[in-house]
């Protein structure tokens, strides 16, 4: 006899994981379906866990779960091909007690709040696919068909928690392929290297962490940002650009990161490290307008398959986190009040996210990746002057400092000109307001 | 027809790091899966219970997280699972190893008969293939080793035949029921559960057993205590200082690279050309 729940989730990321959790504890009947062999085995992030979105799930997380370091001190460099111009931003304010942003290694932080969600008494089965959504004769999702034998699983609702590429959603006919220009493709490496050295080589304390966002000619002129992340252990390193870029340029992702790791820059921070990673994953980078239909009839979705990710602020998996959780609530409640999983009666997950930082902050954004992906003087010619400019400024070389100033507003308006500088500035201002 | 399967979690060989300090293995963070070798004999137990009717229980003995592994087996098809976990039963070697699986096997034979134990050939992080005739000798049972195939079961006359791989040739070997098989791998590949079986694996209460419930008496023989084996030291092997040399060879003629070839290895080894000569002008 088919198997039927109050709620299947598909995917075990972080909405996933929220999702099922939240459901769960709520007393749901809950199925969490993941491909991979373990939950957290397939996922893929730098990563940065902001606490905020997991203390909203678990209050006390920071008791158990796996985390690599607190992040105190956030550098932002814009590399030229043998410079960084960069700011520095490191506060004794984030050695606080309860820290604000860690670093994590998502395929034990995934399984950890996956086990969370176990013992909430939700049932996890892995190594199966969900390959569409089933319907009823009016349409209304009604469970799912996994790829093994007897797959067919009903359920009164389905979370769509199943990634970037979203591909149940539009096997099933109920969102479009996410488009090139509207994803980044990252890759990135494991440095291994011991404690102490990371210690040393980033001037911090055991459980401290430094991470870097890396801005500039490294990404070959494509629209894309590197980054380095301090593990307890190992140093995160990777880089990511839109896929229509690459597909443009022709470039090889591998390519590019190797190009970074040889950056006098990044070179010295990885010496001698033992490579033991490589992983390469797509991020939904086209902010509000990328973001499709958010609930129907039985069904709604969350984190990277809503294109919930804020690449302005580098946040996603905070996203991923708040909408799953609110989606859940929103099911929770439904089902407590006796109501039908509805188009109607699942709005309720949209108006909550409009009310949320999650829709509030990529409308605000809407316009930036479509500007940026438009404008790549922004990661080209830019930063390339601001390394010129610094350098001219720096270096005492006995021509007087007024000439100097005029060179470096001239090597500005010779660039770009004068209408381009004013276009320019305005066309970031309006992206960003 | 009873068949027991015994299986080990280990730590996925693919994903392991050595701590460059210690030499020790980092197993925080490594992925765990069921000894690989373990799964062809998991596969050949249920072709068996299959063909014949019966039941498949998958025994392992580890810390409590090796359940993860169970319910893995439970997916696959096996239809009970039990997991042998005591802090008495932690350094085991292959000789307590062996002692404890036995003693509990020797209990599941007394509630229901176990014709055939399964057994991977070795484990990936032992490497001994010890464990699989250790529990064959202290239950007197048959043992067949390196199993490739089974050809036939005679349920009535207590019989089996199977084909074992030996240096030189294959092996067609019979025996008499109860007996112990280590399979060899390759020999089957292991089958994708229905979803049925996902959840009622997902749904299982496994049975768990300490060593009292295993039926172990002598605490003596298990554990460290009951393991005579020592690590007295544990090192890296050192990369060697010996580089191969490559010698182009495209777009080149055998009788070029003949020649590139021994240019290189006269470089390398100054004395071997005057040497060479010196032995063909003496014979």
């Amino acid at each position: 006899m088919a198997e039927h729940f109050d709620a299947i989730v598909v995917g075990a990321g972080m909405a996933g994981n929220a999702a099922t959790y939240t459901l769960a504890k709520a007393g749901l009947n809950v199925l969490q379906i993941e491909r991979g062999e373990y939950p957290g085995s397939k996922n893929v992030q730098g990563a940065i866990l902001y606490a905020n979105a997991v203390e909203a799930l678990i209050p006390d997380f920071r008791e158990d779960a796996p985390l690599e370091r607190h992040v105190i001190e956030q550098r932002m460099w814009i590399l030229d091909d043998r410079s960084y111009v960069g700011t520095h931003f490191r506060s004794e304010n984030f050695n606080e007690e309860k820290p604000n942003r860690y670093t994590i290694i998502r395929a034990q932080f995934d399984k950890w709040l996956n086990k969370q969600a176990k013992d909430a008494g939700a049932m996890v089965i892995c190594e199966t696919t969900v390959l569409e959504l089933l319907k009823d004769e009016t349409g209304k999702v009604i469970g799912v068909r996994c790829d093994r034998d007897n797959g067919e699983v009903y359920a009164d609702v389905v979370v769509l928690c199943d990634g970037v590429n979203a591909l149940v959603g539009q096997r099933s006919g109920i969102r479009q392929e996410v488009a090139p220009e509207h994803a980044a493709l990252a890759v990135k490496e494991m440095h291994f290297l011991p404690r102490e050295v990371i210690n040393e080589r980033f001037n911090i304390a055991d459980n401290e962490g430094v991470v870097i966002e890396i801005l500039g000619t490294v990404t070959s002129g494509m629209l894309g940002t590197g980054f380095l992340y301090t593990n307890g252990e190992s140093i995160a390193l990777g880089i990511g650009c839109i896929v229509s870029d690459f597909v443009e340029k022709k470039i090889n992702p591998a390519h590019l990161l190797e190009k970074l790791k040889a950056h006098p820059s990044i070179a010295p921070l990885i010496r001698g490290s033992e490579v033991k990673e490589y992983a390469a994953h797509l991020i939904p980078e086209g902010g509000f307008k990328g973001v499709p239909e958010l609930s129907g009839d039985g069904w709604v979705i969350c984190g990277d398959a809503a294109h919930f990710v804020n690449a302005a602020h580098r946040e996603g998996s905070n996203l991923a986190l708040t909408s799953g959780r609110i989606a859940a609530e929103n099911i929770v409640a439904l089902k407590k009040a006796g109501k039908p999983m509805s188009a109607e009666n699942l709005k309720l997950y949209n108006q909550a996210l409009e009310e949320s930082f999650v829709l509030k902050d990529l409308k605000k954004y809407k316009d930036l990746p479509d500007t940026l992906w438009r404008n790549k003087q922004f990661v080209t010619t830019y930063p390339e002057l601001l390394a010129q400019a610094a350098e001219r400024f720096l270096r005492v070389d006995g021509v007087d400092k007024l000439t100097k100033e005029k060179e470096i507003a001239r090597s500005f308006r010779k660039a770009r000109g004068v209408l381009g500088l004013v276009g320019d500035a305005v066309k970031v201002a309006r992206a960003w307001r | 027809m009873h068949i027991v399967v015994c299986i080990k979690q280990v730590p996925d060989s693919a994903q392991i790091r050595v701590h460059p300090v210690t030499n020790t293995i980092m197993r925080q963070g490594v992925p765990t899966i069921i000894n690989p070798y373990d799964l062809f004999a998991l596969e050949e137990a249920l072709r068996l219970r299959d063909k014949l009717g019966g039941k498949v229980t998958v025994l392992t003995m580890g810390p409590p997280m090796a359940d993860e592994s169970l319910r893995k087996a439970l997916g696959f098809g096996a239809d009970a699972a039990v997991l042998l976990t005591d802090r008495f039963f932690a350094g085991s070697d292959t000789l307590a190893t062996s002692f404890a699986l036995s003693t509990a096997i020797a209990k599941l034979h007394a509630q229901e008969p176990v014709s055939v134990v399964f057994t991977g050939k070795q484990t990936i992080d032992g490497d001994t293939a010890q464990v699989g005739p250790g529990i064959a000798q202290r239950l007197g049972l048959n043992q067949l080793t390196y199993v490739s195939a089974i050809r036939s079961v005679d349920a009535e006359n207590r019989s089996i035949v199977v084909e074992r791989r030996a240096e030189g040739g294959v092996q067609v070997l019979k025996t008499g029921l109860p007996c112990l098989i280590t399979m060899l791998e390759g020999t089957n590949t292991i089958r994708r559960g229905s979803m049925d079986d996902m959840f009622r694996a997902a749904r299982a209460s496994l049975t768990v057993w300490n060593a009292k419930d295993a039926g172990v008496e002598d605490m003596a023989m298990c554990g460290l205590k009951g393991s005579p084996t020592v690590v007295k030291k544990v090192f890296a092997p050192q990369p060697r200082k010996e580089k191969a040399v490559q010698v182009a060879t495209e777009g080149k003629s055998p009788a070029e690279i003949a020649q590139a070839t021994l240019e290189t290895l006269f470089a390398a080894n100054p004395k071997l050309e005057g040497d060479l000569l010196k032995l063909s002008a003496a014979s």
